[in-house]
């Protein structure tokens, strides 16, 4: 041995939050590796602004309040949207992790074990915020006049991340349950597709049939949404801030645990 | 602390009404290796996945330099080095990335984990691969980096879990020079394999699983005893006359490969045996292409323990 090795000696909290920066690092990694990826994190937003905005924009404008131009009133739908699909990715990377092998490695190591899941689930906060701001940019290009002051911005972006953390940690979920990529892939779609067009993302919900329209005004991406385009639009935001906060947070509180419970189990056998 | 570095007690594992072990006993002396031999769904990796932390024992007990692997699996995981059957490497990450990684999460402080990375990849043959991605590795070169990555923070106990199966024989090689220097520095190995040769190679002592079960242990030559016989080897130069000496030689047939050609028989006296057999087929006027007095391998061994001939196909569990 050439050199004498030195080990931390710091406190068990200390380290597990060293344990899971180095994790955070390491995800993050992955996503500027991962070119296919990030071009996807790149253009599909800008795909879906451009198509719905042209495809929906003169058809839906008359059901919109006056003065309010789709572009404006899409943008928090579609931001969201991408959002809670970009989050998927979480669900991806855990599912390989566990596939390849490199979980075991992981566990056999003095390591706080959880740092595996809070890596992914935070730097895929870094990659949904790319996502979103290059949708912003995008939006301000063709057309996209918010009316947000600071404050109003600072509330999007708090609550934007709050949303992408809480639903990247379900996601983590399906990509512990999942056996296969191609699993996680298609469970994800059934779960974020229904709930994010059966919502206010793309049309006001009173042209929808009676029960969807209690859903739709009623299930959380709305609700998220909602106080993201009223900020947007400088309309009454009503309880959709703190009601959105305490969706954010039921999920949370809902699937940490059961994330984390799962990955013990799944990774025990 | 005693002088054994893992010991083994009754360990039982259950799949459902599967049992995968059935009570196995045996201890590691410290600084030697032991080979864990054995043939697909032994128990091997099961064994290795419960010493290393990944897998709780139905019952039964094992510590590893004196640490309990259930009641005490932080402390176990500072002392353990663990390489898989699937060379668990990050593949996005350069080979210096994922060594610096797994330092830096065995606690070690970055100036040692950058050391030690550069230590070991000069060490391992890694230098000119060491800012390239995983994913770019071959075969081989990834399990080196595997291997390396456990090493990272010296551990004096290393679990090697079939750490040549699916390598070329160059690599293989390779890779049975770098734990023959291990052990020579001091570590603690248990190494899993399905491969007689590289038990026999490496092993100081051999532990013969089978269904779960330990079913011989020993050195490799006291395991050769325990069968003891020479054999007489016999080649032919066809498939005819193979056939014609298969017959001929009846009973006295103790193992025959109709691939190479060639027929084994046990010699209990060298010279009445010998004779017996040459006698045998030069009445039945077979001709022999050459012949040779073989120790018995290991595949001997395996063969006489079991019953059952031994299968060095396909994938472990």
């Amino acid at each position: 041995m050439a050199a004498q090795l030195e080990f931390e000696h710091k406190s068990r909290a200390t380290l597990a939050v060293q344990d899971s920066l180095i994790m955070i690092g390491r995800s993050s990694r992955h996503i500027l590796r991962n070119i296919d990826q990030l071009l996807g994190a790149f253009f599909q937003p800008i795909m879906f602004l451009v198509l719905f905005s042209a495809v929906f924009g003169g058809a839906i404008s008359l059901a919109l309040p006056p003065g309010v131009t789709y572009l404006n009133f899409l943008m928090a739908g579609i931001i969201v949207q991408t959002v809670a699909f970009g989050s998927t990715t979480t669900a991806i990377a855990i599912c390989n992790d566990l596939k390849k092998g490199i979980v075991d490695r992981f566990r056999s190591l003095p390591m706080n074990n959880m740092a595996v899941l809070n890596g992914h689930v935070i730097s895929d906060l870094f990659r949904n915020t790319i996502s979103t701001v290059v949708m912003i940019v995008a939006g301000l290009i063709i057309g996209f006049r918010p009316k947000a002051n600071v404050i109003e911005w600072l509330m999007i972006v708090g609550i934007l991340l709050l949303f992408t953390f809480s639903f990247s940690w379900l996601m983590a979920i399906v990509g512990v349950i999942a056996k296969s990529v191609e699993a996680v892939q298609w469970l994800t779609f059934i779960i974020i597709f229904p709930l994010t067009f059966a919502s206010t993302a793309f049309v006001p919900a009173e042209g929808m049939p009676k029960y969807l329209q209690v859903f739709a005004e009623n299930q959380p991406i709305t609700i998220v949404i909602e106080a993201i385009r009223a900020l947007i639009l400088g309309s009454p935001l009503g309880n959709y801030a703190w009601l959105s906060v305490m969706w954010c947070f039921i999920i949370l509180i809902i699937a940490v645990p059961t994330s984390i419970w799962l990955f013990r189990r799944k990774v025990m056998q | 602390m005693s002088k054994d570095s893992v010991v083994v007690k009754n360990l039982h594992k259950s799949y459902g009404k599967v049992k995968v072990l059935k009570g196995i006993n045996f201890q590691v002396p410290k600084g030697s290796i032991l080979a864990l031999l054995g043939p697909n769904g032994a128990g091997k990796t099961t064994t290795v996945r419960i010493l290393s932390t990944l897998l709780a024992a139905d019952d039964g007990s094992a510590t590893i330099e004196g640490f309990d692997v259930t009641a005490e699996a932080d402390k176990v995981r500072n002392v353990i080095g663990l390489t898989g059957q699937a060379a668990a490497v990050d593949e996005l990450l350069t080979g210096r990335e994922n060594l610096v990684m797994m330092g830096r999460l065995y606690r070690l402080t970055k100036t040692s984990a950058n050391a030690r990375a550069d230590e070991l990849l000069q060490q391992f043959d890694l230098v000119d691969a060491a800012d390239r991605s995983a994913k770019t590795y071959s075969g081989g070169m990834r399990r080196r980096l595997d291997l390396a990555v456990s090493l990272i923070a010296v551990p004096p106990v290393i679990f090697l879990d079939e750490p040549t199966t699916g390598l070329d024989p160059r690599s293989r090689q390779g890779m049975w020079n770098i734990i023959e220097g291990l052990v020579a520095s001091g570590t603690t190995i248990l190494l899993t394999t399905q491969y007689l040769e590289e038990a026999d190679q490496l092993a100081d002592s051999i532990v013969v699983i089978d269904d779960g079960k330990v079913i011989a242990e020993g050195t490799a030559n006291e395991l050769k005893s325990k069968i003891g016989k020479d054999r007489l080897v016999l080649s032919f130069a066809s498939t005819q006359t193979f056939i014609q000496a298969t017959r001929a030689l009846g009973t006295m047939v103790y193992k025959s490969d109709d691939k190479e050609m060639t027929l084994s028989i046990l010699i209990n006296d060298t010279n009445s045996d010998v004779k017996r057999a040459l006698d045998i087929l030069a009445k039945a006027k077979v001709k022999i292409t050459s012949m040779a007095i073989n120790k018995p391998t290991l595949d001997d061994v395996f063969l006489s323990l079991t019953g059952k001939k031994k299968t060095t196909t396909g994938e472990e569990e």
